[in-house]
């Protein structure tokens, strides 16, 4: 198999992190050589944030270069817009379709883009999800980056059962139940 | 076969650690190191692992463990390498007992560092061998083999690594811990005591065994050759080995695990079965210098940029010269990091921007505060330059002149080197005002514990040094603790303190948003009342937009209930909709 490259893009603080190691361990338990790259550090406060993810039979850099990724989880628009040049032609991006408004925009020095999503679908196959209304609406607005990785899911290479296992490794036991339900969500979303 | 599992470089390398048996390591926090202690803490029933208050404290603490014949570590980023290397310097001259390895992160294209400095540079001018790994498995296994060496050749060794191997993940193989023997202390002031005449015969001592160790590199199993077309060769180390391997597949390749000191015989073999040599290693040109100097022609910082990372990209097209048809990316605004919502340093400076200050600033999350909306951060320097750089100030042009300034420094960052500014300012006389913003944690790197929280390290309770009482006992008597978030206070406060002749240091003790786990109150904007003066937004909260009616929205998922909004807006016009426990 040829390596399969995967980013998760979104803004410091909405689980980016947690996300690429549930897709890293997915990964792994499937057989493969997997390798992470992870952002740490003041680029976390509110930042732009990009996370790698790379397996396959064996896997060198740790980092997915432009032009190269399969598939692009974005937690937010504004970040899809900014790595959607990393996708390779045919690459799947899915969108989170929610905003958060960087400082430059809130303090009103730059402009948020208008019409993302269907500027992104021009260019490529664009997935979008409200993912954070049909998390709140599942009771925890915070488990929507397990609905954007159901939607993922439909485009790698692992059975229910085993992005069900690792969920059940990676997030805190309590959550378990609330996580498994919102990647349902996105796994059977058409 | 052996168990393996997927690890952090970071986490590799405390792994690498317990399994070489280490018995004492101490750190100061600092991306991309931090986790190493972070993970070593695991195995706290096996080996002790501290915080110290500064990479220096932490160096000699394992420079002392090494002595009394135990192996031993210090963790620190590539600029915590600087706090140390007056220890660094001189161990290298004394060399080892119990085996001893300072392991340094260097940041390329500054992720979260102040600049860019290349450790080989240091370990070069300090005669200190570098192991550099380039995955995780290297990163356990370098770490082990570091300890080895450390002891067969009497020389503290340093294990480089990058923020990118940092903080990647890969697959590790892990082994069983080894014990080995804690050597003997045998009294030994030649190797010992470095005073001038001991320290003329080590110095002698350690340029013999850097050249028996540059032999030694010539056959060690971690500077290997891979032999395929002669065409194109490339010399190159840790993470960039990678790039190299996924855009050049058919080249042949010298991969240096040790970095330095180099294999002169090893690499004159390689050059020379190769048609064109090129060097390919981050930062600066470390290895190319010196190849070039044994008149070897090679190809390096010509193609190659000083700065930042390196990908598989840049090399197709600086060596294979491949078109890349990649789309450009698209404009879009920046998203720099910022303050969390209910972050209670945005409240200090809040106040600070109203009197219309200057802060000198310091290293850590407060550092932000030097970006627009807030933009009261006129500096950043160091570790601890807040104050010595407010004291030179005064110096310089007198006491009137900083009357509008004021440094800020957190508490972990005061007690790293701050403290000794801060003496300085009551010895030489000094007037300023000094805010300490006490969020009672190491906040950037991670909310790491340190000599004022009470906790150690391996999570045991301690003593919490007494920052007031500290401020007190050095003789200053303006010392004035107010809660961040009280901002009436604190500018009366604030005014007060700058106008007096006399040394101030206010304390504004509020835990960071992140450790407080109490259930949080929640305030929404009603835009019947909002009367759209702006007054609310002008700390920057990042949970705070505006309508497209001029009218606020508090996001409901960000808000953290500080506060702050409510407290400055005059026409009731923001109300709490949710009580917390505060």
């Amino acid at each position: 198999m040829a390596v399969k490259s995967i980013m998760i893009v979104g803004v410091g603080g909405q689980g980016t992190l947690l996300t690429s190691r549930i897709l890293g361990g997915l990964a792994m338990q499937g057989g493969y050589e997997v390798k992470l790259s992870e952002v740490h550090g003041m680029a976390q406060r509110g930042g732009s944030v990009v996370t790698f993810v790379r397996y396959g039979e064996k896997v060198a850099e740790p980092i997915v270069e432009e032009g190269q990724a399969d598939v692009i989880i974005a937690f937010e628009r504004l970040e899809a817009l900014r790595y959607a040049h990393f996708l390779k032609k045919d690459g799947a991006l899915i969108v989170n379709d929610w905003r958060i408004d960087p400082m430059p925009v809130v303090i009103g020095t730059a402009q948020y883009p208008e019409h993302i999503l269907e500027d992104l679908a021009k260019e490529h196959k664009v997935y979008k999800v409200d993912a954070t209304e049909e998390a709140r609406k599942l009771g925890n607005p915070r488990v929507f980056n397990m609905i954007v990785l159901g939607i993922a899911a439909q485009h790698m290479d692992f059975s229910k059962e085993e992005w069900y296992q690792v969920i059940e490794h990676t997030v805190p036991p309590k959550t378990i139940e609330i996580n498994k339900k919102a990647f349902d969500i996105g796994y059977t979303l058409k | 076969m052996a168990e393996k599992v997927i690890m952090l470089g970071n986490e590799a390398i405390a792994r690498g650690a317990y399994e070489a048996g280490v018995k004492v390591s101490a750190a100061y926090p600092g991306t991309p190191s931090t986790e190493v202690s972070e993970n070593l803490v695991q195995y706290k029933d096996s080996l002790y692992c501290e915080w110290a208050p500064n990479e220096k404290v932490a160096t000699e603490v394992a420079i002392g463990a090494s002595i009394s014949g135990v192996r031993a570590m210090a963790a620190m980023k590539h600029v915590g390498l600087n706090v140390a290397s007056d220890p660094l310097y001189t161990v290298s001259y004394m060399g080892v007992n119990g085996g001893l390895v300072l392991v340094v992160a260097d940041d390329p294209g500054l992720y979260s560092s102040q600049n860019e400095q290349d450790t080989r540079m240091v370990a070069r001018a300090a005669c200190v061998p570098v192991l550099e790994p380039s995955d995780s498995q290297e990163a356990k296994d370098y770490m082990k083999l570091a300890f080895t060496l450390s002891e067969q050749f009497d020389r503290p060794f340093i294990l480089r690594t990058t923020t990118r191997l940092a903080h990647s993940q890969g697959m590790v193989e892990l082994c069983d811990r080894e014990e080995p023997e804690i050597k003997p202390y045998v009294k030994n002031i030649q190797k010992t005591v470095m005073m001038p005449g001991m320290a003329k015969e080590r110095h002698k001592e350690i340029e013999k065994r850097n050249l028996e160790l540059a032999e030694a590199a010539d056959t060690m199993p971690v500077n290997t050759v891979e032999m395929n077309d002669t065409k194109i060769g490339v010399i190159t180390s840790g993470i960039p080995y990678q790039y190299v391997k996924e855009a050049l597949p058919k080249a042949s390749v010298l991969k240096l695990g040790m970095v330095n000191p180099l294999p002169e015989k090893l690499i004159r073999e390689f050059a020379s079965k190769v048609e064109t040599l090129y060097i390919i290693e981050e930062l600066n040109p470390v290895i190319e210098e010196q190849v070039k100097s044994w008149g070897i022609p090679a190809i390096g910082k010509e193609i190659f940029t000083i700065q930042g990372e390196y990908s598989a990209n840049m090399i197709r097209k600086a060596i294979l010269h491949e078109e890349l048809n990649l789309m450009a990316p698209a404009e879009v605004p920046n998203r720099p990091p910022i303050l969390c919502p209910g972050c209670p340093h945005r409240s200090v400076y809040y106040v600070l921007k109203k009197l219309k200050l200057h802060a000198a600033g310091d290293i850590g999350c407060y550092t932000l505060g030097a970006v627009a909306p807030l933009s009261v951060v006129d500096t950043c320097i160091c570790m601890g330059a807040s104050i010595s750089s407010l004291h030179g100030m005064e110096k310089a042009r007198g006491k009137e002149y900083i009357k509008d300034w004021v440094a800020v420094i957190g508490d972990s960052t005061f007690l790293h080197t701050g403290v000794n500014s801060l003496m300085n300012m009551v010895y030489n006389q000094a007037t300023g005002t000094v805010m300490i913003l006490d969020n009672s944690t190491t906040g950037m790197t991670g909310h790491q514990d340190h000599a004022a929280t009470g906790n150690t390290l391996q999570g045991d309770p301690t003593w919490a040094i007494d920052i007031p009482g500290l401020c007190r006992a050095m003789g200053i008597k303006n010392v004035i603790e107010v809660n961040a978030f009280d901002i009436a206070r604190l500018e009366q406060v604030v005014k007060e303190e700058v106008a007096k002749d006399e040394i101030s240091v206010i304390i504004t003790k509020t835990p960071c948003v992140l450790l407080d786990k109490s259930k949080k109150p929640l305030y929404r904007a009603i835009s019947e009342k909002c009367k759209k003066c702006g007054m609310c937004m002008k700390p920057g909260c990042p949970a705070m937009t505006r309508n497209a009616d001029g009218t606020i929205h508090i996001d409901d998922t960000m808000c953290t209930g500080c506060g702050l909004c409510e407290n400055l807006c005059k026409f009731n016009a923001i109300e709490m909709v949710k009580a917390g426990d505060r």
